[in-house]
């Protein structure tokens, strides 16, 4: 059983291609071959097979081999279809619906939470970016704590747990490429070549939906755990249930195929869904050479117009009635009753019911046989005889069927809605959405919320991706293709992503500043930054800062960046700084900070005159903080002892008048203390030591300028 | 919604709060056993605590974090009139070797003279600011200017609200007249102009009824917080209030938790109708009410992009608040107790990263049920 529905599974990519003519099969060549019924009834139940819906089939002679194996096929047929149909069941009224669409009558899902006692307890909580957090508490009795043990746990709440499969997110990787290719279609397109790539981009979605139903098939079957097995199983159904529901959507909404060739679609979308080709059958019918037959029953767009098709038909189907009437399959029970199905008797079709997986699949049996030729406006009405006649008051319609009604109804926004309510994950409808806006259905089906709708889907389906870990890249864009709140949204969104790494911090980063989100980027910038700092990075800090374009902690780390060289005589992250170019702008201590690199750079290449001019230029262009002349003073020390002469008279006067600055601008301490004394010490001392090496340098320039000059 | 993890808190007493950090990796945990604890989410999705200690000399009400630009930063106010920052030191010593960490007291608030109910940082733009308020009808607003240090915390203003102050909630984004109008040209409220906004709840039960949720703005000019609004139709104890984040809109939106849930919206007036430099006015309506908690609510708040509102309420259920896009505002979820005790074994939950993982939780998606995994 399992290998037969596995193989069911398999997605026949040229199911379209490769469809022949229905019904090849004819009265006429019954009876033309007297003698021989049982064989030929065999082949038309096998040709029924192969091009009808499995609906007819099985009501061949009970014993003979095509019935029978018809009969098993149809069994495994079965099995497929009672779990799609367990996607409907009464379960399902439960299912999630946080942010479900308006206007639903159903009750919220109810999350139970293990151990918490509701009734005498009540819970906090608080929000993360993807999750939620909640625990018991007691918010009336603030004071002494009560003597009911209360819930020792925690508990961290998801959202949309189809996030979290492992099989799942191929589906909503592969889908996001669709989505964007979609997103880019010509706008200029129309017509058929329009309708032809709408089509196309259906069908791809389908795919990816039958592809990963297949992998999650065979977990399924690979899985020991029965219970294990037993969950996969159930996902398969709704994907199963998704695919059912699409591919309706698709013959109808999409393709908008017209009498006639609506059928034919509606023929593919049974077989693919309800039943497969028996392999023996298959045989059977290779036997044969289907062509012969293909004349008789050309389609309208080929060779015959609709109304030829139904003159035709018409005849076949008074000389089917006419076989009946004479009773001529009167000795053969079972012939007569193929007759009567042949004729679309309601009440035959019915007796077979146990065949006829369920109500669409009688549907589609029916008008195959009394109106091949049904137009799409014509579809609710037998779609909802037919609901009726199947269930027979037995049962009452479930949200499968009730999402199958709306499309045949051709209501979208009902689907939708219904599908929205019914389904675990936003993935299905909002995938489905945007594909019906392409394809102009909101607006001509005139919804009065128009494309919001369609925003209002792609939002929440893109807010749940950015929950997990590494899906949150696809739902940016997403939310690029959302013109109203997507921008605001993705904003709120890309800032809460963890910068666990700075590859990841990288990849964030980029993306804000392609949307030019200068707001994100430089919050990011700078809690990276912060992270660095408190980590005593510091160029890593550094680089951040500037990234951030953020003046004041560049300030703050150049600080530290002295402080460190002042502590220690050098200079950590020498390749950042020496390369700062004109980032050193972004604040006066950055550029102090690179313009004193500078100056070390400079006088390690022995290039004193321009180490001299760019150490003095530093204090008497005030970007050097007056807490670091000191510092400067003493790095010029040096320059002064050389045997040449550095600085000019010029300069020495200046760095004289830099040097009374800072010692006549000294506040007056109070009561010094031992160590300030000490300090003041070493001062005083380091005063005296500039002082006299300047007084020496200006003597020796002003010889050295006057000579020059008296040359 | 599904319960993904369970954690045991080991807290000696009712835990009165918990706070997700700005990304939610960390969390924090305060209780009547008078201490904070952190948690930390490790690579593979496991919880751990990282921090446990003694924070304040009554029950703690409330922890927050501040945003990551400002570092790895705490507030907690307590029963014992104080509130506190603390800060984690990232340090070389043992403790990083045990998978834990170490936070340090950087200051003391001690300016209120009753228990302090509620403890907020401001929105980051306005630097790193934070504000108290006590049952002493007080707001107090505080700054530290120099964010690398972090025990300077000036006192900036006090702002006398006349009644017993149970919550406070800032403004994220406020809006001026000036992004407005860009708003309504851009149609998106990118350039975010910032007249700071404050809005403080009372849960005071004296019986002269008066209105207890008061709005106060910054005026630049005076420099200080004068009154905007009183909402006079909110004469019910307030346990919690909340402003939504801006989802780019023109008005502000506003939860309140009293004896039900209410959701106001905010919409400024033309400064050219309001007399100018005085403070904002505002078109205010009522959205939605709720009485769905039977009884009292007590926390309101809201998810990151302002769609969802939680509250919690004496029915001990949280419950979540949707607008779908039709502005009707619908409860489309329940969290509720499922009363069974649970049985004591310290357990982590399932966070194993396998396949496996997800299958209690695709039964859940199918069932509808969505309880985690069974506590044996």
């Amino acid at each position: 059983m399992r290998g037969c529905s596995r193989q069911r599974l398999i997605w026949q990519k040229g199911y379209c291609e490769d469809r022949l003519p229905l019904a090849q099969f004819s009265l006429t060549r019954c009876r033309g071959q007297d003698g021989g019924t049982r064989v030929e009834c065999r082949r038309v139940v096998a040709m029924a097979e192969r091009r009808g819906p499995c609906g007819i089939g099985g009501f061949g002679p009970a014993g003979s081999t095509g019935g029978a194996r018809a009969g098993s096929s149809l069994a495994t047929g079965a099995e497929l279809e009672a779990r799609a149909r367990s996607f409907g069941g009464p379960a399902n009224s439960r299912w999630l619906r946080l942010g479900a669409m308006e206007e639903l009558d159903g009750e919220p899902t109810v999350t139970l939470i293990p151990g918490v006692n509701s009734s005498k307890k009540q819970m906090c909580f608080d929000w993360g970016p993807g999750e939620m957090l909640v625990c018991e508490t007691s918010f009336n009795k603030k004071e002494k704590s009560e003597t009911v043990p209360g819930c020792p746990f925690i508990y961290i709440i998801r959202k949309d747990v189809d996030v979290y499969s492992q099989i799942l997110r191929k589906l909503f990787n592969e889908s996001h490429g669709i989505f964007v290719g979609l997103q880019r279609i010509e706008e200029e397109l129309t017509g058929k070549s329009r309708k032809a790539q709408l089509v196309r981009v259906s069908k791809n979605y389908r795919s990816v939906i039958r592809a990963c139903m297949e992998e999650m098939h065979q977990v399924a079957i690979a899985a020991k755990d029965p219970a294990c097995s037993c969950q996969f199983s159930s996902q398969v159904s709704i994907l199963s249930a998704m695919e059912l529901i699409w591919n309706l959507c698709e013959i109808l909404f999409i393709e908008v195929a017209p009498a006639g060739p609506l059928l034919l679609h509606l023929l593919d979308w049974v077989r693919l869904h309800v039943c497969e080709v028996d392999n023996l059958l298959a045989d059977v019918l290779g036997s044969e050479n289907p062509r012969k037959h293909e004349s008789f029953w050309k389609l309208p767009g080929t060779t015959q117009t609709l109304t030829e098709l139904e003159l035709k038909w018409q005849h076949w189907h008074e000389e089917c009635e006419r076989h009946l009437q004479d009773g001529t399959f009167a000795s053969s029970p079972h012939l007569e009753s193929l007759c009567k199905i042949m004729l679309g008797d309601e009440a035959a079709l019915l007796e077979q019911k146990e065949l006829l997986n369920n109500w669409y699949h009688f549907l589609v049996t029916r008008l195959l046989y009394s109106h091949p030729t049904v137009k799409p406006i014509d579809l609710h009405f037998y779609a909802q005889s037919s609901l009726d006649l199947f269930l027979g008051g037995e049962s009452s319609p479930e949200p499968l069927d009730n999402i199958l009604m709306a499309a045949f109804e051709f209501d979208i926004h009902q689907v939708i809605k219904e599908c929205s309510i019914a389904l675990s994950n936003w993935w299905f409808v909002a995938h489905l959405t945007d594909l019906l806006d392409h394809c102009k259905l909101l607006q001509s089906h005139n919804l009065y919320f128009g494309s919001n709708m369609r925003e209002f889907l792609l939002l929440e389906y893109a807010s749940g991706l950015f929950a997990h870990h590494s899906l949150w890249q696809l739902g940016v864009d997403y939310f690029d293709y959302c013109p109203e709140l997507g921008r605001v949204s993705l904003e709120l969104h890309i800032e809460r992503i963890p910068l666990s790494t700075e590859q990841k911090a990288l990849k964030v980063l980029r993306i804000c500043e392609q949307r030019q989100m200068t707001e994100q980027v430089r919050s990011i910038c700078k809690i990276l930054a912060m992270k660095a700092v408190r980590n005593n990075r510091l160029g890593s800090a550094l680089s951040w800062s500037i990234r951030a374009k953020d003046a004041a902690f560049a300030t703050l780390v150049s600080d530290r960046f002295l402080r460190d060289y002042c502590e220690r005589g050098c200079f950590s992250d020498l390749d950042l700084i020496d390369n700062l170019g004109p980032a050193m702008m972004l604040s006066d201590r950055l550029t102090f900070l690179g313009k004193y690199r500078e100056f070390h750079r400079l006088y390690g290449e022995k290039r004193f005159v321009d180490a001299a001019s760019l150490l003095l230029s530093l204090m008497t262009s005030q970007i050097a903080p007056r807490s670091f002349w000191m510092t400067l003073l003493t790095d010029a020390l040096p320059l002064l002892e050389q045997k040449q002469v550095i600085f000019s008279a010029e300069q020495t006067y200046e760095l004289m008048r830099c040097l009374e600055d800072l010692t006549s601008g000294r506040p007056v301490h109070g009561e010094p203390d031992a160590q300030r004394l000490q300090d003041d010490d070493i001062e005083t001392t380091k005063v005296e030591m500039l002082r006299l090496a300047l007084a020496r340098n200006l003597a020796r320039a002003i010889i050295k300028e006057g000579s020059l000059e008296g040359s | 919604m599904f319960v993904a993890h369970s954690i045991a808190a080991d807290h000696k007493d009712l835990i009165h709060d918990v706070s997700f950090d700005f990304h939610g990796r960390r969390m924090a945990t305060c209780s009547s056993d008078q201490s904070v604890k952190v948690w930390d989410k490790s690579e593979s999705g496991d919880w751990h605590c990282t921090a446990s200690w003694k924070t304040h000399s009554g029950s703690v009400w409330r922890v927050t974090w501040a945003h990551p630009e400002f570092g790895q930063v705490l507030a907690s106010c307590s029963f014992d009139r104080t509130a506190a920052v603390w800060e984690e030191i990232v340090g070389e010593s043992n403790d990083k070797l045990r998978g834990q960490s170490h936070w340090v007291k950087r200051t003391t608030l001690v300016d209120s003279r009753t228990s302090v109910t509620d403890v907020k940082f401001a929105p980051k733009h306005m630097g790193l600011m934070l504000a108290t308020c006590s049952a002493d009808g007080i707001v107090r607003i505080y700054e530290a200017p120099d964010v690398m240090n972090l025990s300077q915390w000036s006192l900036q203003h006090e702002i006398s609200c006349k009644l017993s102050c149970s919550c406070i909630s800032w403004n994220p984004s406020s809006i001026s007249m000036e992004s407005l109008e860009a708003w309504e040209r851009e149609k998106r409220c990118s350039s975010r102009a910032h007249s700071p906004m404050i809005a403080v709840g009372s849960d005071d039960s004296s019986p002269n009824a008066m209105a207890k949720v008061q709005i106060f703005e910054y005026n630049e000019n005076t420099r200080k917080y004068a009154k905007a609004e009183t909402l006079m139709t909110v004469t019910d104890p307030v346990h919690d209030i909340s402003f939504a984040p801006n989802l780019g809109r023109s008005f502000h939106i506003l939860a309140i938790a009293t004896k039900d849930v209410r959701i106001f919206t905010l919409k400024p007036v033309r400064k050219e109708l309001s007399s100018s430099g005085g403070p904002t006015k505002f078109e205010i309506h009522i959205v939605a009410q709720f009485d769905n908690h039977n009884s009292q609510v007590w926390r309101v708040s809201w998810n990151i992009t302002g769609t969802v509102l939680a509250s919690s309420g004496d029915d001990g259920c949280v419950r979540l608040w949707k607008a779908n896009y039709m502005d009707n505002w619908k409860c489309t979820g329940i969290l509720k107790g499922n009363g069974s005790p649970v049985n004591g074994s310290s357990q982590q939950g399932n966070s194993n990263p396998s396949l496996g993982s997800n299958i209690p939780n695709l039964q859940n998606s199918l069932n509808g049920s969505s309880v985690g995994r069974k506590h044996s």
